[in-house]
């Protein structure tokens, strides 16, 4: 049977993606960020997962208002680097999962959770700027990709218990494959910012060092915080963190093994946030 | 029954909700046109020609020529189809985010990296932090451009 063997949370934001593809990394400014993620490079060499289960956000990139899902799972067999406007990112195709992917659909779609099914799908910095940080500048990624798409853009968003239940029909949809795949689930966004009107810049340092401890030790507790907290607290993107809920949803009920823990203020315009989590 | 909006009290900031989404759907759909190299071109060689095949308000049409995103948001748009603007511009998205501050683009990036705006003072209107309505515009930008 498959199984979930650790997952990875991180920042996504689409400056790290520049600062690599314009070979700005080893400037000070970027050394910083990309610092936290020395260790988590080496770990994902030493874990090389099946398959990753990569829960992001689409930034007005494969859906405009024409369509707005709440959650899409990409079944494809590939989906490219989106052109968001500054040209596509120089970075690998994307490879799918599309049998795991078809598997996780049918299991969750009979756990009351009502998924989009997506056959074409561009993926944009919010799935791509992770894989990066993880993985440097490879000629392929290092396994396949099953992109799972949750709409942050229009509020409402999911609510941070229904992504934490949602993470948990994943884990027993991915427990009942037949396949002995390992599978991460990674969770990405946030942490604190706002990139809109005159609050734009806020971070909050104090509320995003508790939302990782509670992540860690406490996430049903944490699940209960309601949208306007994110919003007030962390910023109107930092709703972005919900997101995490589901990775860690996916993961054991029992303590956790907190491999790696980072945390830096800014990228850009954001709080950066990385943690990496074994299941027992 | 009206809805609940518990984030009409955050100061500097607007929720995107269906409400915002149906005032800026043209608006936005604009932007996102120009996710594609041609329409970018066809846009920076004749803007108000190229806004003129959109069903936006001209009150829209004159926000995206001034450029002026706290005047786009106010009408509908979304900070992450806006982005496509400046894209087409050249800008980054701490350019974009800077402009809306009445900051200079050195005040705004000199202020996050000293870790950012601070929460105090900015989770509520009426509060006293530099993110409330009477202290803008926040920069030396805003004190010789538009408000």
């Amino acid at each position: 049977m498959a199984h979930i063997s650790a997952s990875v949370y991180t920042s996504h934001v689409p400056a790290i993606g520049a600062a690599i593809d314009l070979g700005k990394s080893s400037e000070p400014y970027w050394q910083k960020v990309f610092s936290g993620y020395e260790f988590s490079k080496r770990w994902l060499k030493d874990n090389k997962p099946d398959v990753i289960f990569l829960v992001y956000n689409d930034h007005a990139t494969a859906f405009s208002l024409e369509m707005i899902p709440t959650f899409a799972i990409g079944t494809a067999a590939e989906f490219r680097p989106a052109d968001e406007g500054w040209g596509p990112r120089p970075v690998p195709m994307v490879t799918g999962h599309p049998e795991l992917a078809a598997h996780i659909a049918q299991s969750v779609i009979q756990d009351d959770f009502d998924l989009t099914i997506v056959n074409r799908m561009d993926v944009d910095h919010g799935l791509t700027v992770p894989l990066s940080l993880m993985c440097g500048q490879p000629q392929a990624w290092p396994c396949p990709v099953i992109p799972f798409a949750v709409n942050v853009v229009q509020y409402p968003v999911p609510s941070g218990r229904r992504c934490l239940n949602l993470g948990r029909a994943i884990r027993k949809a991915v427990a009942s494959y037949d396949e002995p795949l390992n599978v991460q689930v990674w969770g990405t966004g946030g942490m604190s910012h706002q990139l809109q009107g005159p609050r734009a810049g806020l971070i909050n340092r104090d509320w995003d060092q508790r939302f990782l401890d509670r992540l860690i030790a406490e996430p049903d507790a944490l699940a209960q915080v309601p949208h306007i907290e994110y919003v007030r607290e962390a910023g109107s993107e930092g709703i972005e963190l919900v997101m995490w809920l589901i990775a860690r949803g996916a993961m054991s009920d029992a303590p956790l093994k907190v491999v790696h823990r980072f945390y830096h203020v800014p990228a850009s315009n954001t709080a950066v946030g990385h943690l990496i989590l074994e299941n027992p | 029954m009206p809805l609940d909006k518990p984030y009409l009290d955050i100061p500097g900031t607007t929720i995107f909700d269906a409400e915002q989404s149906r005032k800026g759907y043209w608006l936005n759909q604009f932007c996102m046109s120009l996710m594609k190299a041609e329409n970018r071109a066809r846009f920076k060689a004749g803007e108000r020609v190229y806004l003129d095949e959109w069903s936006m308000s001209e009150e829209q049409k004159q926000a995206v020529l001034a450029r002026d995103l706290n005047w786009c948001i106010r009408l509908g748009g979304n900070i992450y189809f806006l982005a496509k603007i400046g894209a087409t511009d050249g800008k980054s998205f701490q350019q974009m985010a800077g402009s809306m501050t009445g900051m200079t683009e050195e005040e705004y990036r000199d202020m996050m990296i000293a870790g950012g705006r601070s929460i105090e003072g900015n989770r509520r209107v009426g509060e006293h932090g530099d993110a409330q309505a009477d202290r803008q515009p926040q920069g030396r930008a805003g004190r010789t451009g538009r408000a």
